[in-house]
């Protein structure tokens, strides 16, 4: 009896914790997007981040995509040629890229790559008091240092997912057409005729656009929400790259069952 | 002229009565009344933690009094909005403990940010402005280095080029002499005292060296256990008698001031170890 009533209590406990750690996320959401402005008016420091978040990505990115179009195609061609159906390799691994690993996969490796990156930074800048050096210099950190990097992550993500599924594809059509000899017209034209523009490249960018968002969200946030130390600040990369990626595999479910349900 | 002007428009800021705590059960201030009068350099010592750093802060606005008034420029601070806070702090420099210059900036780049951030200004006066801070605390060489390439004494001078770059109306130093030589001690001081002078404004210096802040400074507040100990004019504290403020001046570790911060006894201390 008192053991379930503790357990109860600890449930509770968490709900109200993390309830309450999702309305400070919220809050902070519509701080940034209300000092978003300054990110766009001033588009330089945007772009410094997007280089930062975006271009230093690309090569983890483009690698990734390639070897996995690449394996792709070698388990796909594997299975689809036992039931004769090998020409629809290629309309197999765009649908598949486009559709779920382009998204997700490209989002899970930029949580990795940059959204570690933003927090530790982030991070680093409050416990070496930099955050409260510019505020005391009557500049807001929301506007000079959160929304330029949330909106240089946003609009990167897209961009880089693209690129990794176009890389996939590339590698898949490297191990069918170049490597097994199948044939070329047959791989392209089968895509071309079974990729639809609305739901499946559209889909592909809304899901990336949402799952930017994730990541950045939770970088940013969780870089200003460091404790000042240096065990802080690894503690809260780490929650950073988990509670990220745990975000972006549930919003996709989510996502899919709306976008694709009868297609 | 008198030594000290007390009358209330000749205040650039004061603390009134001022108790803040920053858990509600445990008190760092009690009750702090402090003048901060224009074109003077006011010190505040005392132990390490007694709560000096978060006068600064108070004044700053960047944690508010429980009770009492803070007030600058006759406006007071913890009733200002964000807007107001923020319009105050543009007359404000302030030189963190830390430095904090910012990491992802060269050391020109960090005393310009004020600049680009607050003013209209064309690049070539920027630089022009920038350049005279540095050559101000003997920098002008380092301009385009990063910030991990400076020393910690560089690393804080750069940070005072940085703290008064907008020729501030007050300037908070939060211990700028830790980690100088001599040398640049020297320099700081002077510069400390020239900038306050020049620009009539008014500064207020944490600061345990007090040889070298005797020298500069116009009034002493000595805080202790979240009140005022001692205050005085630097001749006045020289010749003082008072207990604490010759702890203070000779160093010594037995005084009214204890080095050790509140515990139980030392043996009872190893008893309770050796007994679990
Ligand atoms: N953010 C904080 N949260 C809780 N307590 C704090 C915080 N900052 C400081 N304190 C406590 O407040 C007291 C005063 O701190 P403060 O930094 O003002 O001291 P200080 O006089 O500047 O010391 P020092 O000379 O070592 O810099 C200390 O006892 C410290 O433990
Ligand atoms: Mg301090």
């Amino acid at each position: 009896m008192n053991m379930a009533l503790n357990a109860l209590r600890r449930l509770g406990n968490a709900t109200l914790k993390t309830l309450v750690h999702l309305g400070f996320i919220c809050r902070f959401f519509f701080a940034v997007l209300r000092h978003s402005p300054a990110a766009f008016f001033r588009f330089p420091l945007t772009m410094r981040e997007i280089y930062f978040a975006g271009v230093l990505s690309l090569v983890i990115i483009l690698v990734s995509g390639l070897f996995i179009g690449m394996v792709l195609a070698l388990q796909g061609y594997d299975i689809l040629s036992t039931y004769g159906a090998s020409e629809s390799l290629g309309v197999l691994v765009a649908l598949a890229m486009l559709r779920e690993l382009g998204p997700v996969v490209a989002a899970l490796l930029f949580a990795g790559r940059a959204g570690s990156a933003i927090t530790a930074e982030i991070g680093l800048m409050k416990t070496t008091e930099q955050l409260l050096a510019m505020e005391m210099m009557a500049v807001d950190p929301l506007a000079r240092v959160a929304a330029p990097r949330f909106w240089g992550g946003v609009i990167s993500m897209p961009l880089l997912a693209a690129l990794f599924s176009t890389a996939a594809i590339f590698g898949a059509y490297l191990i069918a057409v170049q490597l097994i000899g199948m044939d070329n017209g047959a791989f392209w034209g089968n895509m071309q005729a079974a990729v639809d523009v609305r739901t499946d490249v559209m889909n592909s960018m809304v899901k990336s656009l949402v799952f930017g968002v994730i990541v950045t969200l939770t970088a940013v946030f969780e870089g200003f929400d460091t404790k000042p130390t240096a065990e802080g600040v690894s503690s809260a990369t780490t929650r950073t790259v988990v509670h990220a990626s745990l975000a972006i595999l549930a919003a996709d479910f989510i996502m899919t069952i709306f976008m694709f349900r009868g297609v | 002229m008198s030594a000290t002007v007390t009358s209330s428009q000749d205040l650039v800021a004061s603390l009134t009565n001022v108790r803040f705590g920053y858990t509600p059960e445990q008190s760092v201030l009690d009750n702090i009344t402090m003048r901060f009068p224009r074109g003077k350099v006011v010190a505040i010592m005392g132990g390490s933690g007694c709560g000096k750093t978060t006068i600064l802060r108070l004044l700053g606005g960047e944690v508010h009094p429980n009770t009492g008034q803070v007030t600058v420029n006759d406006q007071s601070v913890p009733d200002l909005n964000k807007r107001a806070l923020y319009a105050m702090r543009r007359k404000l420099g302030y030189l963190s403990q830390f430095g904090a210059l910012f990491t992802d900036m060269s050391v020109y780049e960090n005393v310009a940010f004020p600049l680009c951030e607050h003013t209209d200004l064309s690049e070539s006066m920027i630089r022009d402005l920038v350049l005279m801070k540095l050559n101000a605390v003997g920098l002008r060489g380092a301009a385009s280095l990063r910030t991990n390439e400076l020393s910690g004494g560089m690393a804080r001078r750069v940070a005072l080029a940085r703290a008064v770059a907008l020729d501030p109306l007050l300037m908070l130093y939060d211990e700028p002499f830790t980690g100088l030589d001599p040398i640049a001690l020297g320099v700081v001081g002077q510069l400390i005292r020239r900038l306050n002078d020049a620009l009539r404004i008014s500064s207020v210096l944490v600061t345990h060296d007090i040889y070298q802040s005797l020298k500069i400074v116009d009034y002493v507040y000595f805080v202790g256990q979240g009140r005022i100990i001692a205050e005085g004019t630097p001749d006045e504290i020289r010749n003082t008698s008072d207990p604490f403020v010759r702890q203070f001046i000779n160093g010594e570790e037995d005084g009214p001031v204890p080095l050790h911060m509140k515990a139980p006894s030392l043996t009872q201390d190893f008893l309770a170890r050796s007994a679990s």
